[in-house]
């Protein structure tokens, strides 16, 4: 038992070294983390940033120039003045994403009292920007109009309020969301990664075979990469947490970080054997890269982390729920971003360290019956 | 040093250097060759050989001096471009420049073509070399399942389809057997017979070979040591053979300590046995690679394998270390009988195995401590043992370098002290010494003697030099996963009353394999003397060469199922990944209500949110700890709070607040969240003020919203015109650079630098079927988009399939790009990847139309293609548009494409730099 200890070790003590003389995997690892995080959650491409918006003003009245001096940066790009007929080409060509539309007498008709209706186009095929923005639109829109028309005659204010609070991300700051949704990311990608990579550098270099005359055994082969490579992710992912996120973003992190690396560590168990299952399929480093483009991606976009869960389709949704990159998702925004305590996510954690034992198994099996042929 | 002085001159070197980074591998060589000779240039690995042969075939560039070919300069391209049908090249490593997954026929119709023969003539010279060299029976065999003699055969006939006047060989003969090895020779004696102004310069590592040859050339380290006739070498170094004369030719410090290896006489008992097989056999489906072995080794002995590459001796060895298991027959080791999961036995036997395969990341001392450690030696002991080890195989000044930096001399050693490092008893190893110098082989043997001899370990080596084999105390020698015979070498060449080890070899073989593996027809004068019809004259832009690679391409795209299935799996697995995973839609939204008033008015409220159908609702709230713990764990999107006498308040036109809390994290969802909210409110509002009847005194503006296009707004019409053009710029352009770097990491781009090919030939040959195929990828994709996701095209059909024929010509052509940069395939994937992802969600319009985007990025946005292809799959898709709405952005598609390929064909080199 204790030799058997003592292999995992030196194994994975030697798997460290090698990753240490390796730029490249030092390079995506330290990218990864650091550039990859920051851009991510500066960059945030779903807000309503500098949307395109044409007006035809057929009114020209100090209303429909109070409305259309309205818009501007950064939410807005500055509205373009264009003649009725200029519409459905400008929009078909998707140079406008929205087109508001004035008709003449509008002034006239409010100052009267009548009803008035202006006219919004709004391109539904640019997601990011219809829904929120024609909403912001109208707002904007509706509220020129009442301070115009407060100016000339009082009006009574609505009874009844709606106090709206945003928790966990009071001003809905999407750098929260994007920095920490991307270390959850990056360390599900990256340790499946650098396993299959550790791995697949062995068959390539023939070194594997070596291991395998030496009195170790696939077991402790196997686990001496899995504790490796997860220590690094994990240890990476510590410090971009403490000095991207936490230090150069300035995100305030809510939780437990105890328990979100504990959790952390659970999964890693989960995907380094996934890492080594994918290594054991593909036979060299073009393939590896191939099988991870295709693994990859479907458990970034489909765990939650990058587009709610709910709105997916219900069989995709159970899909999702045998990979562990979806369970981590959800205890990971738990505890960082709402503050979650164990008492909420033990659910979460019993899920991911059931599929964690069943994938590490599972690629136990396969890699015993594969290591034969790779040497 | 011409044997006559009236022959012209073949190839003239002057002052010849070559570095690779700070190595330098050529360091000054002149050399005049005579045409019409056979030229051998000798020596080890590494010593510049494959070098000089690249520089002459014109496959690498010259850096510095002057090298004549056929009568003029090489560098000159004029000039290579001129003689390049004239030369033939066979680069190193067994079928290096063949296509494995393609029959012999069609590797020959492959170069046939791109030398630009006729059909008929074609078929003519297929035929004619094909029978002289015996494979006319194996045609339609795939050459990567040809015996190692049977790929150097074809390589050569591939080598001779254009009747070339300088045929470069280099090594045709290493990893050979002998039979197969002397029926090559006889080959190419037989093919000057009828060309007798052909040129011809091998290199060789058997020095023995090198006797046939008319001149020699020896080289050591970068430099020549000497030229001249075999005979003439031999009496200048007074050796009896050419392998002695070559270590007596090499510099005083290399020959320092070189003495002859003597192996003391064998004394063992004849019944300790150390290994044991029988009926050993190994099968990899079909193919048989150990074919029922028996042997017994006596511990303490030497014993030896001779073969030829793929023989079954690395398999045989592998199932005696218990690393492959044995589809049949048993083995001993110690008269254990061999099994993986014996921990106690593996640590009994050390292993070196062909290929070096040490842990090139760590240094020589950390190498010899973590096996120390892996073998369990006790911990006090292995720094003395390392210590040992380390000056036991002379790697003391070397301790704390890394491995591959070392000579392979040296690293041959290392791997031995690794294997001794636990003080085995049994040593096998598996061709130590290919590759290695004479000099160094010799003191690597000496090592053995030593550890036979004095340390009594059981040694089981398998080689293919004739010379090692003769060392051993007994041997056995293996052809085609049989044992043919084993005894002491000296009694196996008695019994075939053979003069050499060698002749007794071919002997054995002539014998397993009935009289030659393939009788070569005898060609007769007649066939021999055919006028060939001339060669074409060179054009600048051959359809016919283009459409060989075309052709080439497809046969192999069509026997590679990995990348197949990438191109047309990968294509459905990430578009139903992108169709249901980019959506931006809000429904089925969590919320419960705390609902503190319990009136009907504060009912009606919570039934305006719930007939919704982005809602819905959860058991009600009970107290703020609830609400905090439900939101905390994400049951909870939304929270809302009906303060106390809301209903009240409400009649009485009192100020009341309703709270509603939402979760914030995913603040994408949450401001949906807000806008649903809001409005809900609102309306309900409107509503209770009718119902109340205070009806507003002004009247009321509002803002009627049209959401064109996709009138729902739901994600997937506006995702899938996204996807597609993603997809269909991602997939083929990382599979293209595949095609092109696949070559460059085999070694047949060597094809591209030697025959008449152009690089915009050689490149739109490969793009074409790419193109093809990524047109079916659309196909599969515009199906998948009408019938799985539902969203069938608006607008004109055929404007979309023209524009993405057009777009597959830019994204193929961006593959192309990032191949001809880029040296390996996990590069050029992930060039390819991130050249055509970053670029396409960044700037190419996929979230934020471009002209909203402002400075650099802009510029970017308008320039990048993939804006222009939004513009027209949503134009089309969604929009009911045709060609003439969308004019404006077919026109960059249609520039962009000629204009990538352009750059491409500027970027790829035509020869190795």
């Amino acid at each position: 038992m204790r030799r058997k200890f003592a292999n995992i070790y030196r194994l994975g003590v030697k798997e460290l070294w090698s990753l240490w003389r390796d730029p490249t995997m030092l390079f995506l690892i330290i990218f990864m983390f650091t550039f990859a995080v920051y851009s991510a959650a500066t960059a945030s491409p779903e807000s309503l940033h500098r949307a395109s918006i044409a007006i035809v003003d057929e009114d020209s009245s100090p209303l429909s120039q109070r409305i259309a001096s309205a818009f501007y940066p950064p939410q807005f790009v500055k509205p373009v003045m264009i003649a009725p007929a200029q519409i459905d080409p400008g929009m078909d060509a998707g140079v406008y994403t929205f087109v508001l539309h004035i008709p003449s007498g509008f002034q006239r008709d409010v100052l009267a009292g009548r009803s008035a209706e202006i006219q919004l186009n709004t391109d539904a095929t640019r997601m990011t920007q219809a829904f929120s923005g024609s909403g912001y639109i109208q707002q904007i829109v509706l509220s020129e109009v009442e301070e115009f028309r407060t100016r000339y005659r009082g009006e009574s204010s609505l009874p009844v309020r709606l106090e709206l609070r945003a928790r966990f991300n009071p001003t809905l700051d999407k750098s929260w969301f994007g920095a920490l949704s991307q270390i959850i990311n990056h360390i599900a990608m990256l340790s499946i990664i650098l396993t299959g990579a550790a791995l697949i550098r062995e068959r390539e270099h023939g070194t594997i075979e070596h291991l395998l005359v030496m009195p170790v055994t696939p077991f402790e082969i196997m686990l001496s990469k899995v504790w490796s490579m997860g220590l690094v992710v994990l240890l990476a992912a510590f410090i971009s947490l403490q000095l991207v996120v936490r230090g150069a973003l300035g995100v305030p992190v809510a939780g437990s970080q105890l328990l979100f690396f504990a959790s952390a560590a659970l999964v890693l168990f989960a995907t380094t054997s996934l890492g080594i299952f994918m290594a054991t399929i593909a036979r060299n480093m073009p393939q590896f890269g191939m099988l991870s483009v295709l693994v990859l991606l479907p458990l970034q976009m489909l765990s939650g982390g990058t587009t709610p869960r709910e709105s997916m389709p219900e069989f995709v949704q159970n899909v999702m729920l045998v990979a562990p990159t979806t369970h981590f998702v959800q205890l990971g925004q738990a505890i960082l971003f709402r503050g979650a305590g164990i008492d909420v996510v033990w659910p979460q954690m019993l899920a991911v360290t059931a599929i964690g034992t069943v994938f590490f198994v599972i690629a136990l099996r396969r890699f015993r019956k594969t290591i034969a042929s790779m040497a | 040093m011409a044997l006559s002085a009236e022959r012209p001159m073949v190839v003239r070197l002057a002052q010849v250097r070559l570095r690779y980074g700070k190595a330098e591998a050529l360091r000054g060589i002149d050399l005049d060759i005579e045409a019409g000779r056979m030229i051998g240039v000798i020596g080890p690995d590494g010593v510049g050989k494959s070098s000089l042969f690249a520089l002459i075939a014109g496959a690498r560039a010259v850096q510095e001096g002057t090298v004549e070919v056929l009568g003029g300069n090489i560098a000159d391209s004029d000039h290579r471009d001129a003689v390049c049908p004239r030369i033939a090249y066979m680069p190193q490593g067994l079928g290096k420049n063949l296509y494995p997954t393609l029959s012999v026929e069609e590797n020959l119709q492959f170069f046939a073509r791109l030398f630009g023969h006729s059909a008929e003539e074609r078929r003519r010279r297929i035929d004619d070399l094909t029978r002289s060299t015996g494979l006319y029976s194996f045609l339609s065999r795939p050459a990567g399942k040809l015996s190692g003699g049977m790929k150097q055969k074809l390589g050569l006939c591939c080598a001779l389809i254009h009747d070339p006047d300088l045929l470069i060989l280099d090594e045709p003969t290493t990893g050979v057997d002998p039979l197969a090895r002397a029926q090559f020779w006889d080959l190419i004696a037989r093919i000057r017979k009828q060309r007798p102004g052909m040129s011809v310069i091998v290199a060789t590592a058997y020095m023995d070979e090198a006797q046939r040859f008319d001149w020699l050339v020896a080289m050591d380290d970068g430099a020549v040591l000497a030229t001249g006739t075999p005979a003439e070498i031999l009496e200048r170094t007074g050796s009896d053979n050419l392998e002695a004369a070559f270590a007596e030719l090499l510099p005083e410090e290399k020959k320092r300590g070189h003495k002859p290896v003597i192996i003391p006489p064998l004394d063992v008992d004849e019944n300790d046995i150390a290994i044991e097989a029988q009926n050993l056999s190994m099968r990899f489906g079909d193919f048989v690679a150990v074919d029922h072995v028996s042997f017994r080794i006596r511990r303490g002995e030497i014993f030896g394998f001779l073969g030829s590459n793929g023989c079954g001796k690395s398999t045989t060895m592998k199932m005696l270390t218990g690393l492959l298991p044995a589809s049949d027959g048993q083995a001993w080791l110690f008269g254990n009988v061999v099994d993986p999961r014996d921990m106690a036995t593996r640590g009994r036997v050390g292993y070196m195995s062909q290929a070096f395969s040490l842990y090139s990341e760590l240094s020589v001392r950390q190498n010899l401590e973590l096996h120390a450690r892996l073998f369990h030696v006790a911990a006090d002991e292995i720094p003395g043992r390392v210590e040992e080890m380390a000056a036991r195989f002379g790697l003391e000044p070397v301790m704390d370098d890394l491995p591959e930096r070392l000579p392979l001399g040296i690293r041959q050693r290392l791997s031995l002290a690794v294997a001794m490092v636990h003080k085995p008893e049994l040593l096998i190893l598996d061709e130590p010494t290919s590759g290695v110098d004479p000099v160094a082989r010799d003191a690597f043997w000496r090592l053995l003697a030593e550890l036979s001899r004095r340390d009594k370990v059981t040694i089981f080596i398998s080689t293919h030099f004739m010379n090692e084999a003769e060392r051993c105390d007994r041997m056995s020698m293996m052809h085609a996963g049989k044992v043919l015979d084993s005894d002491v070498p000296a009694k196996l060449v008695e019994k075939r009353g053979a003069k050499t080890l060698e002749e007794a070899f071919i002997g054995y073989l002539i014998e397993a394999t009935g009289e030659s593996e393939v009788e070569a027809e005898e060609v007769t004068p007649d066939q021999a003397r055919v006028v060939h019809e001339p060669l074409p004259v060179k054009q600048s832009f051959s359809l016919q060469r283009m459409l060989s690679y075309v052709w080439r391409e497809v046969l192999e795209l069509q026997r590679d199922p990995v990348r197949g299935t990438l191109a047309l799996g990968g294509t459905v697995i990430l578009m139903l990944v992108m169709g249901f995973g980019i959506t931006l839609d809000v429904n089925d939204l969590r919320y419960a209500v705390l609902d503190r008033d319990q009136s009907s008015v504060s009912e009606r409220y919570q039934l305006d949110i719930s007939g919704s159908p982005y809602f819905t609702q959860r058991r009600p709230i009970t107290d703020y700890d609830d609400l905090d713990r439900r939101m905390k764990n994400g049951e909870l999107a939304l929270a809302i709070e009906i303060p106390p006498n809301f209903g009240r308040d409400v009649q009485r036109g009192q100020d009341v607040a309703i709270g509603a809390w939402f979760d914030g994290a995913m603040p994408q969802r949450a401001e949906t969240v807000q806008g649903y909210i809001q409005g809900m409110h609102q309306h309900w509002l409107a509503d209770q003020m009718r119902m109340a009847g205070i009806s507003g005194t002004a009247g009321s503006v509002s803002v009627e919203n049209r959401f064109r296009y996709n009138p729902n707004v739901t994600s997937l019409p506006a995702m899938v015109p996204v996807v597609i053009p993603l997809l269909l710029l991602m997939l083929p352009a990382m599979l293209t650079a595949l095609a092109v770097v696949r070559e460059k990491e085999t070694g047949s781009i060597i094809n591209l630098y030697v025959t008449p090919v152009t690089r915009s030939e050689f490149l739109l040959g490969k793009q074409l079927p790419y193109i093809a195929l990524a047109m079916i990828n659309f196909a599969v994709m515009f199906l998948m988009a009408i019938f799985l996701f539902n969203v069938p095209p608006t607008g004109n059909v055929m404007a979309l399939v023209t524009a993405a024929l057009l777009f597959c010509v830019i994204s193929t052509g961006m593959g192309l790009l990032a191949s001809a940069v880029t040296q390996s395939q996990i590069a050029a994937m992930f060039l390819a990847m991130m050249g055509t992802l970053i670029p396409t969600i960044t700037y190419g319009g996929m979230l934020d139309p471009v002209s909203s985007l402002e400075g650099g990025a802009r510029i970017i946005g308008e320039i990048y293609p993939s804006g222009h292809m939004f513009t027209i799959s949503r134009g089309i898709f969604n929009k009911a548009l045709g060609f003439a709405d969308l004019l404006g952005a077919f026109w960059p598609l249609l520039i962009t494409g000629p204009l990538i390929i352009g750059v491409a064909t500027m970027l790829l080199a035509k020869q190795e730099r």
